[in-house]
């Protein structure tokens, strides 16, 4: 169940407990690891929503290595924070982090798998975002996936399989 | 409101199901029940829990106390996994204009707009 625009994002669920997302990128994954693990690199793409800037990007990656974001909305001064762990690194090939919001508005815990495969000097990257609590498994994955018989589980649907723009 | 209440209630396709009926209009327990295979206790026992996570209200009015469904929690949860695809959709278009730079050897600006 997914979607697929020219970029081939896709966002999709993945048995009963992950999300997973899966973007191909127009570079060798060597560099693509090194924009997703160098922090003055991640600052300058994870910055989420226009408007939003990252004073704050720290991350270790290496095993048990830390991680520290936090964003910023410039026009009102709103800030997010983000705290997590490295479990796995392996270069080029993938990273295995536990990450968290610091305000906890969303649900629980999530382990993010990133996995980088090249084919033809292109990077596929896929990230499965396995959801810790029961919450958040059963509510976002299953409310996502199982086809909705109401036109709002329809639009839940549509929001995990949809791609954007 | 509690988010984790919604999709916990969300969770359940027989209370997707009542959810799927109440959009057409309010309903009693009993009229809810009909169409499904189970007791109006085990109906009611899905309608507390709907009710819990704000996603129903019942009327006082009488015996019948029809059910209503509420439409304020659903916005919620869709629009937490709607922002979360932004996000990420954003995210990327951004990278790959920073992928661009890099393989440029970071000399030469991408103009590219899009």
């Amino acid at each position: 169940m997914n979607a697929r625009n020219d970029k081939g994002f896709t966002v999709a669920a993945s048995g009963d407990f992950d999300i997973v997302m899966t973007r191909v990128f127009d570079a060798p994954r060597r560099m693509v690891f090194d924009a997703f693990t160098k922090p003055e690199l991640v600052k300058r793409w994870l910055l989420g929503p226009d408007g939003w800037t990252m004073p704050v990007c720290d991350l270790d990656p290496r095993p048990g290595g830390g991680i520290r974001y936090r964003w910023r909305r410039d026009k009102d001064g709103c800030e997010i924070g983000m705290h997590g762990t490295f479990r796995e690194v392996v270069p080029p090939e993938r990273t295995v982090h536990a990450e968290q919001f610091d305000d906890p508005w969303y649900p629980g815990e999530a382990v993010v798998t990133t996995v980088f495969a090249e084919e033809g000097g292109k990077t596929t990257v896929t990230m499965t975002m396995h959801l810790e609590t029961r919450e958040a498994r059963d509510g976002v994955l299953k409310s996502g996936m199982e086809s909705g018989v109401a036109r709002s589980y329809e639009r839940l649907d549509d929001v995990l399989a949809s791609v954007a723009v | 409101m509690n988010l984790d209440a919604t999709f916990a209630a969300l969770a359940d396709p027989t209370r997707r199901a009542i959810l799927a009926r109440l959009a057409t209009g309010d309903l009693s327990v009993m009229e809810l029940a009909e169409p499904f295979d189970i007791s109006q206790p085990a109906i009611s026992k899905h309608l507390q829990v709907l009710e819990r996570a704000g996603l129903i209200s019942r009327s006082r009015d009488g015996q019948r106390r029809p059910c209503r469904i509420e439409a304020a929690p659903l916005a919620e949860a869709n629009g937490w996994l709607e922002e979360y695809r932004r996000i990420w959709d954003a995210n990327f278009e951004r990278l790959d204009k920073l992928l661009d730079e890099m393989k440029a050897g970071g000399k030469n600006r991408e103009r590219k707009k899009r």
